[in-house]
């Protein structure tokens, strides 16, 4: 884990100095090829996704476009490891995880792969602050976290204040609004510093304001860390603010 | 470290599961107090079983006995010579005694079990002398009527007996046959119709010790009217009665003079001549019928064939009092050699006495089956016809009903658990319902099926440990206090809850086994993690990204 929490930082300079992002240099994080899924509805089988091919690379900002029930939700739980596909393929950095057992997929979505949701699926009964540490609580077991209890506290407080949640920290979700909620939910997901973070619809159940204030966080992300982050989207208008944006539709990938 | 934290939370945020947590606690408590109260009833039961029995009885059906008790002991003592304590020898029959009943003046006559007892050794094999009402017999019992004090140190009041109560006794009785002599009633040849002397029963139990308040001479009892409270206030002829010398008997008597003499000592259970009632107040009482003091006759078979039925005058020199009702109704002991005598039994050639029964002793700890069935094979059934029997065969039916009865009890109440169970089990599929979101979302976060098993397991295993701990304390509480919280129900119902004319104890008995707490509260912390283990299965089993949807 050690040289994946140096990453970020070094990226940082080559983020300050590239402002825009150089698809050929970087290497690809995730490959995914010829996906599919459907899913039953009693005795009728509903296809889902037809062979969708992605990919993304490292330090990019990836957007992923389409209508309800274009299957992008869907892509995105498969990326995540949430869900396994009915064919096809996904490798992240070079191996192929889509076939991992259960135990294995669970590691990787607790310490390589970040996730934001549309309903930002905090905790109700923690603090914020517990909400941001639980990645952590659950990857250590109880005497490991206690040892080092102040540090992971000390993170989770910074990565607070980097959303700018450095007061609400002993407040439970339904004290908070819905930007300060998904600021958590982001903050949460960065505790275990992934080298991919997915988001589901982060802004769909936000207003204006509050979802620019989200994207501005990604945005940062991405340039000043260089954190690789794909997110799914209907809104044309926020997934222009991303690197590369492919839509799909139909469960198939469309390029423009 | 999450399991801990989310368990936790649950617990706080939930108050249904204080529900379960009670239900738990309830049946936690009611299985400890039953069970102490059971143990309670079973201790002092067998104590009072045990009481005046010895541990193990070699019986011979008939009439004549062992003839060779001395050789017998010494194969008893082959076969368990190092297990046994002490033995002693004894002779039963059934028998009937004639009493008359001191304040109405009718005889009396009921079916008892006489048994002949050697006064020394007899308390060695059994708690006999314990359970003597006068002070010095419970050290050293004799088979001699004592000055007075039988009911000191006893809790309730007992009347004035012992040689107190005999010579005052014989004085009525002399004047009563002057008086009805005098009237022309009866003739000196017929005294045995008199009419009894209606005698004052004088409370003795408040006496101090060794100070015996006893009235010297019949003139003296008007003065003790103040501290009498039992028996029917005495006839108004006191105060003209002559003054009779009965202590000082110059000249050698060939009758028997009541006052002064005794006949062979008898020790009656306290039940054959007395009833436990209430007076006018509603308070318990005890009517004696007669007392240490009075003379009885005693009817019962000698050992010719056929028997015939040989009577003889005793006096009672003391009662036992073991409070097990078939025990003190029944059981009448004398001198063993006197009974010997008595009953022919021994051998006019060899003066070789037979008896009836060996009574054994083991010392602590052995086990009581294992030396009857050493002795059985010993002395085959076929062969000598004993009946060989520990104090727990005797009492088989009702020692097996009450285990029965305790082990039926338990099953229902462990019942009552498992209804919590139950409880646990619908309250819990609740919350894994309510908290699917929360299992999505941990699943997203990398938390592995276990580990959300683990958390409904944590938070069913915690509401055991709280329920069962709580139960636990309540119930010992409940323990503690029973005998004021009987008082209180007692106070609202008017009811008494043990009734001391029906039970012989004023407190409820009870006894903690620590084992069984232990045992129920490993049951009821097992059943609630039990009930909890199909929720927490259904959680682990959810798909995230299902899960994630549920809204």
């Amino acid at each position: 884990m050690s040289s994946a929490y140096k990453l970020p930082e070094t990226k940082i300079t080559l983020g300050a100095q590239q402002s825009q992002f150089d698809q050929a240099a970087a290497p690809v994080v995730m490959r995914a090829a010829g996906l599919m899924k459907s899913y039953r509805k009693g005795q009728v089988e509903i296809p889902v996704l037809n062979g969708v091919d992605f990919e993304v690379s490292e330090g990019e900002f990836q957007a992923i476009v389409g209508t309800s029930g274009s299957g992008k939700s869907t892509l995105l739980h498969l990326l995540a490891t949430l869900d396994q596909p009915d064919g096809g393929e996904i490798f992240f950095q070079g191996n192929r995880i889509d076939n991992l057992p259960a135990k294995s997929r669970d590691i990787l979505r607790n310490r390589y792969i970040g996730m934001v949701f549309q309903f930002y699926h905090l905790l109700p009964e923690l603090s914020a602050l517990e909400n941001v540490l639980m990645p952590l609580m659950i990857r250590y077991g109880f005497t490991k976290y206690m040892l080092r209890r102040r540090k992971n506290r000390q993170r989770a407080k910074e990565l607070l204040d980097k959303v700018g949640l450095s007061h609400r920290l002993k407040h439970r979700p339904r004290e908070l609004s819905g930007g300060e909620m998904q600021r958590v939910a982001i903050a949460r997901s960065l505790i275990a510093d992934p080298q991919l973070l997915l988001a589901d619809e982060p802004t769909g159940n936000l207003d204006r304001q509050a979802g620019d204030e989200i994207m501005e966080i990604f945005r940062d992300l991405n340039r000043e860390q260089g954190l690789t982050v794909v997110m799914v989207t209907h809104d044309d208008v926020i997934a222009e603010q991303a690197d590369r944006t492919i839509h799909l539709v139909e469960g198939r990938v469309q390029t423009r | 470290m999450y399991k801990v934290l989310l368990s936790w939370r649950y617990l706080k945020s939930r108050y249904i599961a204080l529900a379960s947590i009670v239900s738990v606690t309830l049946g936690v408590a009611t299985l400890i107090v039953v069970n102490s109260v059971m143990a309670g009833f079973t201790v002092e039961m067998h104590d009072r079983l045990h009481g005046i029995l010895s541990d193990i009885v070699v019986r011979s059906q008939n009439l004549n006995g062992l003839p060779d008790s001395e050789w017998h002991m010494e194969e008893i003592r082959k076969v368990a010579g190092d297990d046994i304590e002490a033995m002693t020898v004894t002779v039963s029959v059934p028998a009937m005694i004639n009493f008359r009943d001191n304040i109405r003046g009718q005889w009396i006559t009921q079916p008892i079990n006489l048994i002949g007892i050697d006064a020394t050794t007899y308390s060695d094999v059994s708690e006999f002398e314990q359970h003597l009402l006068h002070p010095l017999n419970r050290d050293q019992m004799e088979f001699l009527l004592r000055e007075n004090d039988y009911g000191r140190g006893r809790k309730g009041k007992f009347p004035v007996a012992g040689w107190a109560r005999r010579r005052v006794a014989a004085q009525w009785e002399q004047r009563n046959i002057a008086d009805q002599i005098e009237n022309g009633d009866v003739t000196s040849n017929d005294t045995a119709l008199i009419t009894p002397p209606p005698f004052e029963l004088v409370d003795d139990s408040q006496t101090p010790a060794g100070l015996p308040v006893l009235p010297d001479s019949i003139d003296k009892l008007p003065e003790l009217r103040g501290l009498l409270d039992n028996g029917p206030s005495g006839v108004g002829q006191q105060g003209s009665l002559p003054a009779v010398p009965f202590q000082t008997n110059d000249i050698p008597q060939l009758t028997f003079d009541a006052a002064t003499e005794q006949h062979t000592g008898i020790v009656l259970g306290i039940s054959i001549c007395s009833l436990r009632g209430r007076d006018a107040q509603g308070d318990l009482m005890d009517y004696y019928f007669a007392l240490p003091g009075d003379d009885v006759k005693i009817t019962f078979p000698n050992t010719g064939q056929p028997p015939k039925a040989v009577s003889d005058s005793f006096t009672i020199v003391d009662f036992y009092e073991s409070e097990m009702s078939e025990y003190d109704s029944s059981f009448a002991f004398v001198p063993l050699s006197k009974l010997q005598n008595l009953r022919g039994m021994i051998a006019a050639e060899t003066g070789v006495a037979s008896v009836s029964a060996i009574q054994i002793k083991l010392r602590a700890g052995v086990d009581l089956n294992m030396v009857r069935d050493r002795l059985q094979m010993r002395f085959p059934l076929q062969q000598f016809g004993y009946q060989i029997q520990t104090w727990r065969d005797m009492q088989g039916p009702l020692l097996s009903a009450v285990q029965l009865e305790t082990t039926i009890l338990n099953i229902l109440l462990f019942l009552i658990i498992a209804v919590a169970g139950f409880g646990i089990l619908a309250t819990f599929f609740m919350i894994v319902v309510e908290k699917t979101r929360d299992v999505g979302i941990l699943k997203s976060l990398g938390a592995p099926s276990r580990g959300v098993m683990s958390i409904f397991l944590g938070y069913g295993l915690s509401l055991g440990i709280a329920g069962s701990l709580a139960g636990l304390v309540l119930g010992l509480l409940f323990v503690d206090q029973i005998n004021v919280v009987a008082g209180w129900i007692e106070k609202v119902t008017g009811q008494e809850v043990f009734d001391p004319t029906v039970y012989y104890f004023s407190e409820i008995p009870v006894v903690v086994n620590p084992l069984t707490c232990m045992w129920v509260v490993i049951g009821a912390v097992g059943i609630a993690v039990f009930a909890s283990v199909l929720p927490a299965r259904k959680a682990a089993k959810l798909h995230p990204v299902e899960a994630l949807r549920y809204e």
